[in-house]
């Protein structure tokens, strides 16, 4: 028994607990204590991790608890990593819950629902120590079924939610399967299905088969990353479900995507070849342009931090897939800055999109509704959950003085000091690759100006917008932890240095990628740093001197009526709503985007020469979903319709099957 | 503390420098036009009458339209003092290319969020244009920072310049002609000059940046257009010294510190004027080809990085 295993039986006993309360306490305490008992199951998770950071060496093996196969867990630095995100992420939305549900017995305050949501992080906690085969299979699918129902929390109250649900559940459960078939072929391969096994046999297996063991689950992670074209269940899920569950799932559960990949591809397999590193990257860029480009034009603000996350989804897979490449090209020290880009924006984005969602749920509580066309005049009425978001999309747009900044420029660095004669395929990969940084980059920015400045700023455009009330305490407290862990990080990045050179070692890059000193970020093997603590400095100590001169030296502000042309009043049906904010960005992703746009004009009773009215509607649907998945929905229909015949309720022919199927099962058996 | 002293002075010098750098391109577009035109020190002259004046704010409008015009302020006077303009060395020569691109965007966030707090339909619709036209210019800006730093290993500033100063020969390679062409539209851009925006219009259907700081007055009026005219000088340097790095002070004796700033101010003025005689040829551009111009600038940029890896 050492402290890990203290702390670990801690935070899952905690969870249990958290799992009883919602069951069993009548509605005035339920969400209260089970938000409590959650919280602190995320704290000792977040201890969890830190200690495997640190490099505590810890198994487990209960043989009993499962049959068959036994559960084994162990703990290393990879896993503590992504502890620390799932455990700090939980223990926020604990605290965040209790405000969020309220005192109500339905939607997210309802027995199901509080007494899953601690099923859901224990199962995601349980995933990255899994240290077999089955045992990671049967936490990851017990984390797609916990969070599957959590989806369906509201689906009485919202239609969107059931469609939502079975988008979810058809892409969790795909991906599932390409996991399942990939890794028994990974334990058939190397002939033992502990992961102790695997490390050492991976380099028996044929690169053939290791490279399609290698497809497949990737093809599974991704689909549980959401990177694009994976991605249709996301924004669906994402912004149907509780805010809550939200922030748990885009800043905890599609980072075990991220996990999956790393521990797969550079710990059991060994690093591989560089191509498959070529692809995870390729598939980071196509997420991280087309997430961004859908979120810059999404109106529905969980839609638009749905898409979002896909991007900066991403960003992590195309510094892990750049992290691949430059170690198998003679860079590990390139490499391993890459890594501490990827993994340093795994943490950066669990913090920014909690408090994101969390800001979400918010506005979605004080008003009914996410619409970002129907909101605006938020700042006034809830000025502390408007200055937090802003905080948020500072750091989402990856701005300085954000943390955002310090992943996307580390990420920068990685891709641009790399040798130009590093061979052709990483010369043209890196320009690329910073290409697609800096358009992401820049149409983020957009997007977040966007969400903010029509979500939050100006007039209210709707009544319920008008009538927003603040946000209980509960929520701004957790809201403000999420902040402040975006401001350490933002200030002090360093602080992560010994554990991402701990990661960065355990993925077998033997590599330091950030050298020591707490104030200035500097990188071993290229001379850029910077100092983000100077920066923010100097950007509050200037903005602050320039508002103190100003103030004392000028003359008091004075109140006047916009200008309206003469014409006013102005009202709220004249400002830019997130439509028209986006429209012009809109038209030149005109080509990636294909929006449908439908003009009805209704003419006069007296004269066709005189317009009554006029509508104008559009849509922006998914390309990606209406290219490849409808007409494969549309199949699997046809084939299931076609099927039917097979079954047209004759027992002889069942007796037949049934017969034939065994004596198939026979001869193969003989042959073999 | 000679350091520190050195990064203040060079702000003052580009805060000092700014609007004369605008009156300069002022004055030459009035004479190119056939006007009398300004004096060249007009622009210091409304900067300081407006510094007197109380500024207004519009009523619903909250603390992101007061507090824009201070921030874009300190991120102007945060890269003044920390790009190496005169001198390469300590502070002042301290900047990462990186982060002087996110602190201009950081900028031009503030006042687009500004321009939407107002609530006008002139606010939205510049703020959107604007930011419209920064996501497209972001790409540009990084591309070609990859395209300079691949030839020294480094993307600080001083390092590079420093380099170019050691070596003027170096700078001279194709990677680095199609890097200025793509960071001179970039500037354009960025500064709201011809073809992109018109610095002096107030027609709806054109207005670009000024629509959106339509609503300032007084001493907010006076930073948003001091911290304007700011940003352009420090473009307009930076381009200066990436691509012609000649009198760029080293060390930070004074004799070498006073010439670097004469030298400085003398190719900011020249620039100045050769934007100004451009933008008198040039026609602005709807707003919808802009995008193809600046996809244009991106295809430079791109190109100057593929050369600096073939030519390396």
């Amino acid at each position: 028994m050492n402290t890990l295993s203290i702390a670990l039986g801690t935070s899952l006993a905690t969870a249990l607990l958290a799992c009883l309360a919602g069951l069993v306490m009548p509605v005035k305490w339920r969400t209260r204590l089970a938000g409590v008992l959650l919280g602190l199951s995320g704290a000792a998770g977040v201890l969890v991790g830190a200690l495997a950071v640190t490099g505590m060496v810890w198994r487990a093996e209960l043989p009993t608890l499962l049959p068959l196969a036994g559960v084994s867990l162990a703990a290393d630095p990879l896993s503590g990593w992504f502890l620390v995100i799932i455990g700090a992420v939980t223990a926020a939305a604990g605290v965040y819950a209790i405000g969020y549900a309220g005192r109500t017995s339905h939607g997210p305050g309802s027995r199901t629902a509080m007494a899953v949501v601690p099923l859901f992080t224990a199962a995601m906690l349980l995933v990255p120590l899994a240290a077999s085969v089955t045992t990671f299979l049967l936490f990851w699918e017990l984390m797609a079924v916990t969070s599957l129902i959590l989806v369906m929390t509201e689906h009485r109250h919202h239609k969107a939610v059931r469609p939502a649900a079975i988008w979810y559940a058809a892409m969790t459960q795909a991906g599932f399967v390409t996991v399942l078939i990939g890794l028994s072929w990974l334990a058939a391969a190397t002939g033992t299905q502990a992961f102790d096994g695997i490390r050492e046999a991976a380099v028996s297996i044929r690169p053939f088969a290791a490279g399609t063991i290698f497809l497949l689950c990737l093809l599974g992670f991704a689909s549980k990353a959401g990177a694009v074209p994976l991605h249709p269940w996301l924004p669906r899920a994402h912004a149907e479900a509780p805010s809550h569950v939200s922030a748990l799932m885009s800043a905890a559960m599609v980072k075990l995507g991220v996990y999956g990949v790393l521990r797969l591809g550079f710990d059991l397999l060994g690093g591989g070849l560089r191509w498959w590193w070529l692809a995870v990257a390729a598939l980071g860029a196509l997420s991280a342009v087309y997430g961004i480009v859908q979120a810059v034009v999404a109106t529905d603000l969980k839609r638009l931090l749905a898409f979002s996350t896909s991007e900066n989804i991403g960003l992590i897979l195309l510094g892990v897939g750049f992290a691949g490449m430059l170690a198998r090209s003679g860079q590990p020290a390139i490499g391993a800055v890459a890594m501490a880009a990827a993994l340093l924006h795994t943490a950066n984005h669990a913090g920014f999109k909690t408090l994101l969602f969390f800001g979400a749920g918010s506005v979605q509580r004080a008003t009914g509704t996410r619409d970002l066309d129907k909101l605006g005049g938020l700042s006034h009425r809830m000025r502390v959950t408007t200055a937090l978001v802003a905080a948020g999309a500072l750091a989402a747009a990856a701005l300085p003085p954000g943390n955002g900044f310090i992943s996307e420029w580390l990420l920068l660095q990685a891709l641009l000091h790399q040798t130009p004669n590093a061979g052709t395929m990483l010369a043209i990969a890196a320009p690329i690759g910073v290409a697609v940084v800096a358009l992401t980059a820049g149409v983020g920015v957009a997007a977040f100006v966007k969400m903010v400045g029509t979500g939050f700023l100006a007039r209210p455009r709707s009544d319920a917008a008008a009538q927003a009330a603040e946000s209980p305490p509960s929520m701004l407290t957790a809201m403000t932890g999420a902040a402040a862990v975006c401001a350490v990080l933002a200030v002090v990045p360093a602080v992560t240095a010994p554990a991402l050179a701990r990661v960065i070692n355990s993925l077998q890059i033997s590599q330091t990628p950030l050298s020591e000193g707490l104030l200035d970020l500097r990188l071993s093997g290229i001379s850029s740093h910077i100092a983000p603590l100077w920066i923010a400095v100097g950007i509050i100590a200037a903005t602050t001197a320039a508002a103190v001169l100003a103030r004392v030296l000028g003359k008091a502000r004075r109140r006047a009526i916009a200008w309206d042309c003469g014409d006013g009043p102005l009202t709220a049906r004249m400002e830019h709503t997130a439509t028209s904010y986006a429209e012009p960005l809109q038209r030149v992703f005109d080509n990636i985007l294909e929006p449908v746009a439908d003009v009805d004009v209704t003419h006069s009773v007296e004269s066709q020469y005189v317009i009554a009215s006029i509508q104008y509607r559009q849509q922006i649907p998914d390309r990606i979903e209406n290219r490849i998945y409808r007409p494969l929905v549309a199949a699997v229909q046809k084939l299931g319709a076609a099927a039917k015949r097979l079954a047209p309720g004759v027992m002889h022919r069942y007796l037949a099957y049934m017969l034939t199927a065994l004596i198939v099962v026979l001869v193969a058996g003989a042959i073999r | 503390m000679s350091a520190w002293i050195a990064a203040a002075g060079q702000a003052l010098l580009i805060a000092l420098l700014a609007p004369i750098v605008t009156g300069v391109t002022r004055a030459v577009r009035a004479r190119l036009e056939g006007r009398a035109g300004g004096r060249i020190a007009q622009p210091w002259r409304d900067i300081r009458k407006l510094l007197r004046k109380p500024p207004t704010s519009p009523e619903g409008a909250g603390v992101f339209f007061s507090a824009a015009p201070v921030v874009l302020m300190s991120t102007s006077l945060l890269i003044a003092a920390t790009v190496p303009f005169v001198s390469t060395a300590g502070i002042a020569g301290s900047a990462d290319l990186i982060v002087v691109v996110g602190l201009l965007l950081l900028g031009t966030v503030a006042l687009a969020l500004a321009g939407l707090d107002t609530g006008t339909a002139f606010g939205g619709m510049g703020s959107s244009r604007e930011m419209t036209i920064a996501a497209l210019v972001e790409p540009t800006l990084l591309l070609a920072v990859f395209a300079l730093s691949t030839r020294v290993g480094t993307t600080n500033l001083g390092v590079i310049v420093a380099a170019g100063a050691s070596d003027p020969a170096a700078v001279f390679t194709p990677a680095s002609l199609l890097a200025f062409a793509a960071l001179a539209i970039a500037t354009l851009a960025e500064t709201a000059r011809i073809p992109v925006d018109n610095p002096s219009t107030h027609l709806e259907l054109t207005m670009v940046h000024e629509a959106m700081i339509l609503e300032y007055s007084g001493r907010d009026l006076a930073l948003v257009e001091w911290a304007s005219a700011m940003r352009l000088a420090i473009l307009l340097g930076l381009l200066a010294n990436l691509f012609a790095p000649w009198g760029v002070a080293t060390g930070t004796t004074w004799t070498a510190v006073v010439i670097a700033a004469a030298v400085l101010t003398v190719k900011m003025c020249g620039l100045a004027t050769l934007l100004a005689a451009a933008e008198v040829y040039a026609a602005k551009l709807r707003l919808f080809r802009v995008p193809e111009l600046l996809a244009g600038s991106f295809a430079m940029a791109l190109l100057a990085v593929l050369t600096s890896y073939i030519l390396a």
